[in-house]
C-alpha cells in the first residue's frame, strides 16, 4: 500500500495544490477532430486546465474523451483549433518535436497498462528516461518511485506476473519517471478489479494532493468524484456540462 | 468456407505485408528458375547442345582439285546420315580500319550454306543478325573477338565482306558461312561433307570411319571437339553450380520464412475466428490458403521474371560454354513452381497445425504478450549495455522470436557468402588473366626484332633509361614421350623479370635447365627435378613448375639450351629505370631505327567479360533475394510489434529513434550472418576455384586463390550488416511514420 505519510511522489517532485490563482497548464481552444468518414470525434471544443488541477473527463463511449486526451498528449493532431500545454502549441509539433514534448511534459497511463512484457518492472520504469537519454540518477529514481508506489519487491519481475493493480502502479511509476508536469490517464481503473481499482484511486488522490496536475478519462463516476477537482462531461465531441 | 475466407481476406488487407510476401516469393522463385537453369545448363552442356543441333560426328574436307562434287556426295552412303557437299574456301581477312590498316584475323574456313538450321545435320544457331543473302555477306562464328553485324572485313585481294550476323555450330564445322554463290565467287577450294553414324562413341569407330573416306581427306571427329568443349566447360561448371545451389538454398529459406511469418502474423485473427467457432480443421485450411494465395501469385510472377532474365543469363552461359543458349525450359519452370509449393506447404503445414492446436485464449493474446521467457535475457543484457535505449531495445528484439532470428541470420549469411564468393572469384580470374598477359604486363617497353637482323642489345645498352631487358622467342621443343612438340619459349638474358609465379621449384639459371607448365608435367608424366630429352637439344632438367595462365604444354628455357634454335628472332622486353619518360625513350629507340612499343595489358578478354557480367547478375539477384527476405522478416516483426512501437512513441521515442530501433533489430543477425557468411563464401571460393582450374587442367598458385585481404574480409563481414540494414530500411521508415495513436489502437 502507498505510504501516504511519506507521500507518493519523491519530495522533489511535490508541488503546491491548485488554487484559483494557478496559471493555466492546458488551453484547448475551439478544437475539432474529424476522421476520414468526416464524423467529428471532437466538435469545436474548448477547455482550460490549471496547473495542479485534477480534471476528470466523463462521457459515454464515442463522446471524444480519449481523442481529447490524445490531442493533449501530442499523439494526434486536431483538424481545427489549437492545443497549448505549458505554453507549447502541441497541435503544431512535428512527430519528433511531439516525442520530445511528451518526454518532458507528459506522463501517460493507459487502461491496459501498455507495459512491455519482455522488460522487467525496473526496465519498464526506466524506459522514458533512457529514451530521453538521461542516465545519471535514473536507476535511483526508478527505485525510489517503485518504493514510494509500494512495488519495489517486484523490481526484477516481469509485468506478466503482477496483478492488474500492481501493473497499473508500474505504469504510473513509468509515467512519473521523467517528472512530467502533466499526468494523463486513460481509464486508469478500467481494466482493474474493485480492490485494485481502489488502490489506483488512492494513488491518484495522493499524487494530486502532492501537486501533480492530472487529466483523466474515465467512465467511473466514483473515481471522478473521489479524485477530480473538476469534471467535464463530453457528449458527441462537445462539452455537455 | 466463408470463415476461412475471412481469415484469408484479413491477411490480404495488410497491403504492405502482402506486397512484400508476393515480392519476396517472386524474387525467390526467380532465383530458383535461374538456379535451375544454371544447373541444367551446367549438366552436360556439350551433349545437350550437340543433340539440339543434331551435330556432325565427322566433318570431312575434300580438295576440290582432286574430288568432284558427285564423288564427295557419294560418300554419304558410308554413314547413317549425311549432308553436303557444301562448297568451302579459306579466307584471310583483316578488320577494315582504313587503307592498309587494321589487325589481321586468323584464316577462316568458310562454308557455303543456304540456310542456318534447315540441314539435317549441324543445325547452326544464328545468335545475332541474319543469314547471308548476298554474295558479299558473311556470318561468322561467335568468339571472344566479337565482330558485330556491319563490321567490314577486307580480303587480301582488296574486296570486302560484310558481317551480317554471328552463329555457332557446336560441331565447329566452319568459322564462317556465306551463300554457296558467295563461296564460289571467292574461289572455292573444296567440298565439305557432314556425317552422323550409328556407332560414333569410340575413337576406334571414328578412326575406322575416317579411314573409310580414303587417304588425303581432311577430317574432324566430334570426339576431339567434345574433348575441347569439356576442357572449356569444366572450368565453369563448379562456378555455376555453386551459384545455383546458393540460389536454391536462399530461395527455400526466404519462401519458408515468408510462409511461416504469414501464418504467425494471422494467429490473433485466427484466435478470434476460433472463439467464434472455427474448427481446427478449418484453421489448417485457412492457414494453408492464406500462405498459398500470395505464395502462388509471387511464384507466377517469379516464373515470368525468371524466364525474362533467363534470356541474357543463358546467352552468357552459352557464350561461356561455347554452346547455344537454352530456350525457356518448361520443366525448370514447372519444377520451380512445384518446389515453391512444396516449400510453402512444408512450412505452412506445421505452422497451420500449430495455429490449429493453439488455445483460443493464447491465440487472442498474440500481439500483446510475447511467449513467456523468450528474449528476456537478451533484453536485460541490452538494457545494461550502455547503448542508447532505442538501439538496445532493437538489438534485443529478434530474440523474442528465435526461429525468425535464425532464418534472418541464415539469409544474411547466404547473401554475404554469395557476395564473398563472387568477389573472390572475380579477383582470382583477374589474377589468372594477369598471368596469361605476362610478360607484356611486367615490362615497360617491347622492342620488336629488327628487320635487318641486327642485335638490338647494342642500341639498348647505349640508350639512357634502359634498366634491365631480356629477349624471348617461340620455339617448338621436341620431347620424347610427347606426340606433338611442346610450345617452347627461349630466352636470352635474365627472364625472371617476366614475373611468372612458380608453383614448384625455381626459375632456370643456366642452359640445360627448364621450367614447364602443369600441362607439360601432366602430359609427360614428369616431375620437377626430372630430366627430359628430345631431338635437337640435350637433356633438359626441369627445375621448376611455372604458372603462366595456360593449360597447354609450355616450356621455358635459355636459348643456349636449344642449339637448333640459334637463328630464332627475339622480342626484347625492357624495364626502364625509375623516372624514365617512356614516350621519350620510345622516340630515342625510333631515332636509332629500333621498332618498339609501349607494353600494355590487353583489355579483359571476352570470357572474363561474360564471367563478370554473369557473376554480377547472379550476385545482384542473390543479394536482392536476401535483402527482400530481411525486408519481409522485418515487416512481419514490425507489424507484430506495432503496439509496442506505439508504446515507445507514447513514452517519447522520436521517429529517428524508432527507425534506429527497427534497424538495430537486424543488427545482430546482420553481424553474425555476415561473420558466418564470409567464411562460408571463402570456403566455397577455395573449393570452386581450384576445382575450376583442375577441370581446365591447370594448377593455380596460392596467390590466385588467397585473394582475400583481411581488410576486404572485414568489409564483407560488415556488408552483412549493411545488407540487413538495407532490408530493414523500408519498415523502419514505416514504423517511424506510424501515428502513435494509431499504433496504440492496433491489436
Amino acid at each position: 500500500m502507498t505510504p501516504a505519510a511519506e507521500g507518493v511522489l519523491p519530495a522533489d517532485d511535490r508541488g503546491a495544490p491548485a488554487s484559483l490563482a494557478s496559471p493555466t497548464m492546458i488551453d484547448v481552444v475551439d478544437v475539432s477532430r474529424r476522421y476520414e468518414s468526416d464524423q467529428a470525434a471532437l466538435d469545436h471544443l474548448s477547455l482550460h486546465v490549471a496547473e495542479g488541477e485534477c480534471l476528470a473527463l466523463l462521457g459515454p463511449s464515442g463522446s471524444g474523451k480519449s481523442t481529447l486526451l490524445n490531442l493533449i498528449a501530442g499523439l494526434d493532431r486536431p483538424t481545427e483549433g489549437t492545443v497549448t500545454v505549458g505554453g507549447t502549441r502541441v497541435d503544431r509539433l512535428s512527430e519528433a518535436a511531439a516525442a520530445r514534448y511528451r518526454r518532458a511534459t507528459v506522463g501517460l497511463v493507459f487502461q491496459f497498462f501498455n507495459l512491455l512484457d519482455d522488460l522487467t518492472v525496473t526496465d519498464n520504469v526506466l524506459l522514458p528516461a533512457q529514451i530521453a537519454g538521461k542516465s545519471a540518477g535514473s536507476r535511483r529514481r526508478a527505485q525510489q518511485l517503485l518504493e514510494t508506489l509500494g512495488i519495489d519487491r517486484h523490481a526484477d519481475a516481469y509485468p506478466g506476473r503482477l496483478s492488474g493493480g500492481e501493473r497499473q502502479r508500474v505504469a504510473v511509476a513509468r509515467a512519473l519517471m521523467n517528472k512530467p508536469p502533466l499526468l494523463l490517464a486513460d481509464e486508469p481503473t478500467g481494466a482493474l478489479d474493485t480492490a485494485s481499482g481502489a488502490e489506483v484511486r488512492k494513488l491518484l488522490i495522493d499524487l494530486h494532493a502532492e501537486g501533480q496536475t492530472i487529466v483523466m478519462v474515465t467512465h467511473d463516476e466514483v473515481l471522478a468524484a473521489a479524485v477530480a477537482t473538476r469534471t467535464v462531461r463530453l457528449i458527441d465531441g462537445q462539452v455537455a456540462s | 468456407m466463408s470463415a476461412i475466407r475471412t481469415v484469408v481476406r484479413g491477411a490480404q488487407r495488410r497491403r504492405v505485408a502482402t506486397i512484400v510476401i508476393v515480392a519476396a516469393t517472386a524474387m525467390a522463385v526467380t532465383a530458383t528458375v535461374l538456379a535451375g537453369l544454371l544447373l541444367a545448363a551446367s549438366s552436360a552442356p556439350f551433349a545437350n547442345a550437340f543433340a539440339k543441333q543434331h551435330g556432325a560426328h565427322l566433318t570431312a574436307y575434300f580438295d576440290a582439285a582432286k574430288t568432284t562434287k558427285d564423288q564427295a556426295a557419294a560418300t554419304a552412303s558410308q554413314a547413317q546420315q549425311a549432308v553436303g557437299p557444301f562448297p568451302v574456301t579459306t579466307v584471310e581477312t583483316k578488320l577494315d580500319d582504313g587503307p592498309g590498316r587494321g589487325p589481321t584475323l586468323p584464316p577462316m574456313q568458310v562454308a557455303g550454306r543456304a540456310t542456318p538450321g534447315n540441314d539435317a545435320i549441324d543445325k547452326a544457331t544464328l545468335l545475332s543478325g541474319h543469314w547471308p543473302r548476298a554474295t558479299d555477306e558473311i556470318v561468322i562464328v561467335r568468339t571472344n573477338l566479337r565482330l558485330p553485324a556491319g563490321t567490314a572485313l577486307t580480303l587480301t585481294n582488296g574486296s570486302t565482306l560484310k558481317v551480317v550476323g554471328e552463329a555457332r555450330s557446336i560441331s565447329q564445322t566452319a568459322q564462317g558461312w556465306m551463300t554457296p554463290e558467295g563461296v564460289a565467287a571467292l574461289g572455292q577450294t573444296g567440298w565439305q561433307m557432314l556425317y552422323r553414324y550409328a556407332d560414333a562413341g569410340s575413337e576406334t569407330a571414328m578412326t575406322a570411319h575416317q579411314t573409310a573416306l580414303g587417304a588425303g581427306v581432311q577430317t574432324q571427329s566430334w570426339l576431339g571437339v567434345r574433348a575441347d568443349a569439356a576442357h572449356r566447360t569444366q572450368l565453369f561448371v563448379p562456378l555455376l553450380s555453386a551459384f545455383g545451389l546458393i540460389g536454391l538454398a536462399l530461395a527455400a529459406l526466404v519462401i519458408g520464412n515468408v510462409t511461416a511469418g504469414t501464418i504467425a502474423s494471422a494467429t490473433r485473427r485466427i484466435g478470434v475466428m476460433k472463439a467464434l467457432g472455427l474448427t481446427p480443421a478449418q484453421v489448417v485450411r485457412a492457414c494453408l490458403a492464406q500462405a498459398l494465395i500470395p505464395g502462388l501469385i509471387g511464384a507466377a510472377l517469379g516464373i515470368v521474371a525468371g524466364d525474362l532474365l533467363a534470356i541474357p543469363l543463358t546467352a552468357d552461359v552459352a557464350d561461356l560454354f561455347g554452346t547455344v543458349p537454352m530456350s525457356v525450359t518448361p520443366w525448370v519452370d514447372a519444377a520451380a513452381i512445384v518446389a515453391a509449393v512444396l516449400v510453402i506447404g512444408a512450412t505452412a503445414a506445421p505452422a497451420a497445425w500449430r495455429a490449429a492446436r493453439l488455445r483460443t485464449v493464447d491465440a487472442l493474446a498474440v500481439g500483446r504478450t510475447p511467449q513467456s521467457g523468450r528474449g528476456r535475457l537478451a533484453a536485460r543484457l541490452a538494457a545494461r549495455s550502455g547503448l542508447p535505449r532505442s538501439l538496445s531495445i532493437g538489438l534485443a528484439q529478434p530474440f523474442t522470436r528465435p526461429a525468425r532470428l535464425l532464418v534472418m541470420l541464415l539469409t544474411v549469411a547466404l547473401g554475404t557468402a554469395a557476395a564473398t564468393f563472387a568477389i573472390g572469384l572475380a579477383s582470382s580470374l583477374r589474377l589468372v588473366q594477369a598471368a596469361d598477359q605476362k610478360p607484356e604486363t611486367s615490362a615497360d617497353v617491347l622492342v620488336l626484332p629488327p628487320m635487318d637482323g641486327s642485335d638490338p642489345r647494342v642500341v639498348l645498352d647505349a640508350t639512357a633509361g634502359t634498366g634491365s631487358y631480356y629477349g624471348r622467342g617461340p620455339a617448338d621443343v621436341t620431347v620424347d614421350g610427347l606426340r606433338q612438340a611442346a610450345r617452347g619459349n627461349i630466352t636470352v638474358g635474365d627472364a625472371r623479370a617476366a614475373g611468372y609465379d612458380m608453383l614448384a621449384g625455381r626459375w632456370y639459371t643456366a642452359p640445360g635447365e627448364a621450367v614447364v607448365t602443369t600441362g607439360f608435367l601432366t602430359a609427360t608424366g614428369k616431375h620437377v627435378g626430372d630430366t627430359v630429352t628430345g631431338a635437337g637439344h640435350g637433356p633438359l632438367t626441369l627445375v621448376g613448375e611455372v604458372f603462366d595462365g595456360s593449360a597447354n604444354n609450355h616450356l621455358y628455357t635459355d636459348a643456349a639450351s636449344l642449339p637448333n634454335q640459334k637463328d630464332q628472332t627475339f622480342e626484347w622486353y625492357v624495364k626502364l629505370t625509375p623516372g624514365t619518360d617512356r614516350t621519350a625513350y620510345l622516340q630515342a629507340l625510333e631515332s636509332k631505327h629500333l621498332s618498339a612499343e609501349a607494353t600494355k595489358a590487353e583489355g579483359a578478354d571476352g570470357t572474363l567479360v561474360i564471367l563478370d557480367s554473369l557473376t554480377a547478375l547472379l550476385t545482384a539477384l542473390l543479394v536482392s533475394v536476401a535483402a527482400l527476405g530481411i525486408l519481409n522478416a522485418v515487416v512481419l516483426d514490425s507489424r507484430d510489434r506495432v503496439h509496442d512501437i506505439g508504446v515507445h512513441k507514447s513514452l517519447g521515442m522520436t521517429p529517428k529513434q524508432t527507425a534506429a530501433m527497427v534497424i538495430a533489430s537486424v543488427g545482430i543477425p546482420g553481424l553474425i550472418g555476415g561473420l558466418a557468411g564470409v567464411p562460408a563464401g571463402y570456403l566455397v571460393h577455395h573449393w570452386a576455384v581450384p576445382a575450376m582450374a583442375e577441370g581446365a587442367g591447370i594448377r593455380l598458385p596460392e596467390s590466385t586463390i588467397d585473394v582475400y585481404a583481411v581488410g576486404l574480409l572485414a568489409i564483407l563481414a560488415l556488408a552483412g550488416l549493411f545488407l540487413a540494414a538495407g532490408g530493414a530500411l523500408l519498415p523502419a521508415g514505416w514504423a517511424a511514420r506510424t501515428r502513435t495513436a494509431v499504433a496504440l489502437r492496433t491489436e
